[in-house]
């Protein structure tokens, strides 16, 4: 069936599977093109990497039902200027966040469905949507509105070339079923995502390193889109080796472990790698503000690998995690536990412990209860480690996403590296989202740009209609 | 979080735990683990009031676990959000892995524990009970009935008791009534303290006026039977409210059938009014509109079953088409009376009507009846324990 989908004749191809392809599909379909999506994924993990988002930051002047008070979009900018240090296209972002006023709307319109912010990210409840019933539910509303309304979609499909004369793409070579097929259509959206499922790829800049890294989201972004469409004289934007890697429990699977591997228990006890050594602050900020500094962190220790040790007053101040913390009655048995030095973990232990400043412990503030003495310290949060059961998590760098990307202008248009913009292809989402954020991460701002980028995608290759 | 609440090192001790609180068994192990992992997650807490209720938990025990089962409504909804169900490693599936357990938590609840084996392969033990009394009722009808007046046409009040005098059957299905209720009542007694044994927060009281109405609230309108609003799911991914409306036509019509057996029974003892009443009175109004209603409800509810996802039920289910079965013939049963009453077929259908009814209440602390009394329990303890949570 899919091998005579391939056959017909299409105005709008669309690579990928993810919000930002359904996005552009479905915006397509609704200004009348005839619209195909090939998904590399089989269909339960279609959705890339957004199956595993929870919420998008949206400005708004007004509070709703679900957003509890005004973001404008002056501030979205403020924040967005922070967080990638100006490592952004002002004209461009600016335009994004005005446009993202527009989302609530336009998301609920294509089935989508909004709830309160969830109890564990509070926090964002002014400034971001987040989805019923999470990614896989917006993706799965997608999914049925991109079917009721005319747009086919195939499954394990997977772009594997394109065709492009001068500045105008012709066709795709999709491969399925182990057969490559020429699928030629009259605009073409790029919506596959970043590479970071591709270790190989992570490997020319990170070196053996990336073999211990996990990756958080599906296995399928292997970014063979981007490769293509960069070596066919696109231009690039973002550093190949920029990634948003936070600290995951080093027991989650290699690819996919989603949300539910993350780890929030750094702030409460101390941090030491394979040596038993510390190497980081970990009190340094509120955690929401530090975990995306640990996966880099992390990266940096031998093997990858390093491990919070918490005592049991702890233990209830954190969101509760997926694989149970390993416990011990003492140091040592921890140390046996952890396949660490003992001497020297007891020794780091005892200096720690020594260290540490009285002060009044409150998780809710900035604290200041602080280690004095320490290389590194420990600024906030800082309390003896001695009552037992000790508890302790492994941690691993946990990529998210790489910043690696293609130029667009503000019609989602793809810039060739020779000057001016390619006439009929258009990006959208991770495989662009450089252009807007260079550097950093705001929570919800990937969803922004995939239904921003993706909604002018499928308005801008819905011209091109025979 | 209260005072009251567990901390997790008292759940770690599990060994601590007191013995009906171990996780034993393959249901209360897999709930567990899949608990777990939701919990760290929370992506479906918009859904239902089973993840609120699991937040409200670090750690579980059997109670937390049972208590989880019993206010999962079914609906499907977490199952297709889920980005870690089958084929993902982590394999989760909340409606079927609750849905297993269920049965486990009737059981372990149940009074006289002696008849928790009831649970155990539950359909033909329902079904082989309201064969027997079909049976012993049609025997005894004709055993003890005068022949013409089984068989032949009787009209006009008393004619039901000219078959089987009203103080036997008033008696009859007074005492199964009762019995019915004395179960119930010491199962939700077991419920309570069960969950009041696990490692949520602890109330230390049984439910209050407040609880009980918002619980009702809840159960009334199926609020966790929709997905957080987006509908819910039988046979495939889309949603639809099917299920819903049919649930509510055999809820309610279940509900008008009992007013009119109340009704009828008040006017018997109170104004001297003797069945069977006109078509325009109230009891026949009400079991006719009731019945009706409880059959189509319950026939669409079986086919409904039949037609579900196989990845959303637990393969071990004949507890719900006994359940739905029995209630479709206790309401077909009654119509049937209700329309043929003035022909010799009367007495038969008495005795098929009375049969299905007496084993109806008789084995409805043992059956799948029982989930809506536990689920509204359910809601009543997670509408009281949000309130002593926040
Ligand atoms: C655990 C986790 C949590 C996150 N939470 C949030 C959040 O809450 N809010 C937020 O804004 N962002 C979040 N992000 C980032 C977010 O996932 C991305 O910004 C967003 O999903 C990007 O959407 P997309 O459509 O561009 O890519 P994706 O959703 O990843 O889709 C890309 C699709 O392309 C397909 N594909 C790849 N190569 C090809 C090819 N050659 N041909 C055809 N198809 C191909 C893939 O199979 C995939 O389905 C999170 C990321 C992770 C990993
Ligand atoms: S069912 Fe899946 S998506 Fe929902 S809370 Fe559980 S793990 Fe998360
Ligand atoms: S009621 Fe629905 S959403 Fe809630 S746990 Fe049960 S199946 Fe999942």
């Amino acid at each position: 069936m899919s091998m005579d989908l391939f056959g017909r004749d299409w105005d709008v191809l669309v690579a990928g599977g993810g919000n930002a392809a359904l996005c552009a599909a479905i915006t397509a379909r609704r200004a009348g093109a005839r619209v195909l999506v090939v998904e590399a994924a089989p269909k339960f993990y279609r959705g890339g990497n957004t199956r595993h988002t929870r919420n998008m930051r949206v400005a708004h002047d007004h509070p709703n039902e679900v957003l509890t008070g005004p973001y404008p979009e002056d501030e979205f900018w403020e924040d967005l200027l922070r967080v990638t240090g100006g490592n952004t296209d002002e004209q461009l972002a600016r335009f994004t966040l005005a446009q993202s006023k527009e989302l609530w709307d336009y998301m609920s319109s294509l089935g989508v469905r909004f709830q309160p912010s969830l109890t564990g990210s509070l926090s964002l409840g002014r400034t971001n949507a987040f989805f019923l019933g999470g990614g896989k539910s917006l993706m799965n509303a997608l999914y049925r509105t991109a079917e009721a309304e005319g747009v086919a979609v195939v499954y394990d499909a997977e772009v594997t070339a394109v065709e492009i004369e001068g500045a105008a793409f012709r066709a795709a070579e999709v491969t399925h079923d182990g057969q490559a097929r020429r699928v030629p259509a009259r605009a073409f959206v790029a919506a596959a995502g970043g590479f970071e499922a591709n270790i190989e790829w992570l490997e020319e800049y990170w070196g053996p390193a990336a073999r211990n890294f996990r990756i958080r989201g599906t296995p399928y972004n292997r970014g063979s889109l981007l490769r293509t469409l960069l070596d066919a004289g696109a231009q690039q934007v973002g550093e190949p080796d920029q990634c948003h890697a936070v600290a995951i429990d080093a027991r989650a699977p290699q690819f996919d472990g989603g949300i539910a591997t993350r780890l929030d228990c750094i702030v409460f006890g101390m941090v030491v790698n394979r040596e038993a050594e510390r190497f980081y602050d970990e009190g340094e900020d509120f955690w929401p503000k530090r975990y995306a500094i640990w996966g880099r962190l992390v990266a940096a220790q031998p093997e990858q690998e390093a491990y919070a040790i918490i005592d049991s007053r702890s233990i209830e101040l954190f969101m509760p995690s997926i694989f149970p913390a390993i416990e011990a009655g003492s140091i040592e048995e921890m140390a046996g536990k952890l396949d660490l030095p003992p001497d020297r973990l007891r020794a780091t232990w005892e200096a720690f412990n020594a260290a540490v400043r009285p002060g009044d412990f409150d998780p809710a503030t900035l604290d200041g209860c602080r280690t004095e003495g320490l290389t590194p310290e420990k600024t906030n949060w800082a309390r003896t480690i001695e009552q037992p059961p000790f508890h302790a998590y492994p941690l691993r760098p946990g990529i998210t996403f790489t910043y690696l990307g293609v130029k667009v202008d503000r019609e989602a248009r793809v810039q060739r590296a020779s000057g001016g913009a390619y006439d009929n292809i258009y990006a959208a989402g991770e495989i662009m989202a450089g252009n807007v954020l260079g550097k950093g991460y705001l929570a919800g701002i990937g969803m922004t740009i995939g239904s921003v980028f993706g909604r002018l995608a499928g308005q801008g290759a819905s011209s091109h209609v025979a | 979080m209260s005072p009251e609440a567990v901390t997790p090192a008292e759940a770690a001790a599990a060994h601590a735990r007191p013995l009906d609180q171990l996780l034993r068994g393959p249901e209360l192990a897999e709930a567990a683990r899949i608990m777990t992992i939701c919990n760290a997650c929370r992506y479906c807490e918009g859904l239902c009031a089973v993840f609120p209720a699991m937040e409200m938990r670090r750690d579980f025990a059997a109670g937390d676990l049972r208590h989880l089962a019993n206010l999962c409504h079914a609906c499907g909804a977490c199952y297709h959000d889920c980005q870690y169900a089958p084929p993902h490693e982590f394999g989760v599936n909340v409606p079927k892995t609750l849905e297993a357990l269920r049965p486990r938590a009737y059981a372990d609840h149940a009074w006289p524990r002696a008849l928790a084996p009831m649970f155990d392969r539950n359909g033909p033990k329902i079904i082989a009970l309201t064969a027997i009394s079909v049976a012993v009722f049609l025997f005894a009808f004709m055993a003890f009935a005068d022949p013409g007046v089984m068989f032949g046409v009787v009209e006009g009040p008393g004619a039901f008791y000219a078959i089987m005098p009203h103080n036997v059957m008033a008696g009859l299905f007074g005492a199964a009534f009762l019995w019915a209720i004395l179960a119930f009542l010491m199962g939700f007694r077991n419920y309570w303290r069960d969950v009041e044994g696990g490692l949520g927060p602890r109330l230390g009281r049984g439910p209050d006026l407040a609880a009980l109405a918002a619980g009702g609230h809840d159960a009334g309108r199926l609020k966790n039977l929709h997905g957080g609003g987006m509908g819910c799911f039988n046979e495939d991914d889309q949603p639809t409210d099917s299920r819903r409306l049919l649930h509510h036509l055999t809820f309610y019509g279940f509900l008008a059938c009992l007013a009119s057996t109340t009704c009828a029974t008040a006017m018997h003892y109170f104004l001297g009014w003797e069945a069977p009443y006109s078509w325009g009175s109230a009891p026949v109004l009400l079991g006719f509109f009731g019945g009706s209603a409880m059959t189509v409800g319950a026939v669409g509810l079986a086919r409904a079953r039949m037609k579900r996802e196989g990845a959303l039920t637990d393969p071990a289910g004949g507890m719900h088409a006994a359940f739905t079965h029995s209630l479709a013939a206790v309401g077909a049963t009654g119509i049937a009376l209700l329309l043929l009453r003035s022909t010799p077929a009367m007495g038969t259908l008495l005795a098929l009507h009375l049969g299905v009814v007496f084993a109806f209440f008789v084995a409805a602390p043992y059956g799948k009846f029982v989930h809506g009394l536990y689920r509204y329990l359910a809601l009543v303890r997670h509408a009281q324990e949000t309130r002593t949570h926040h």
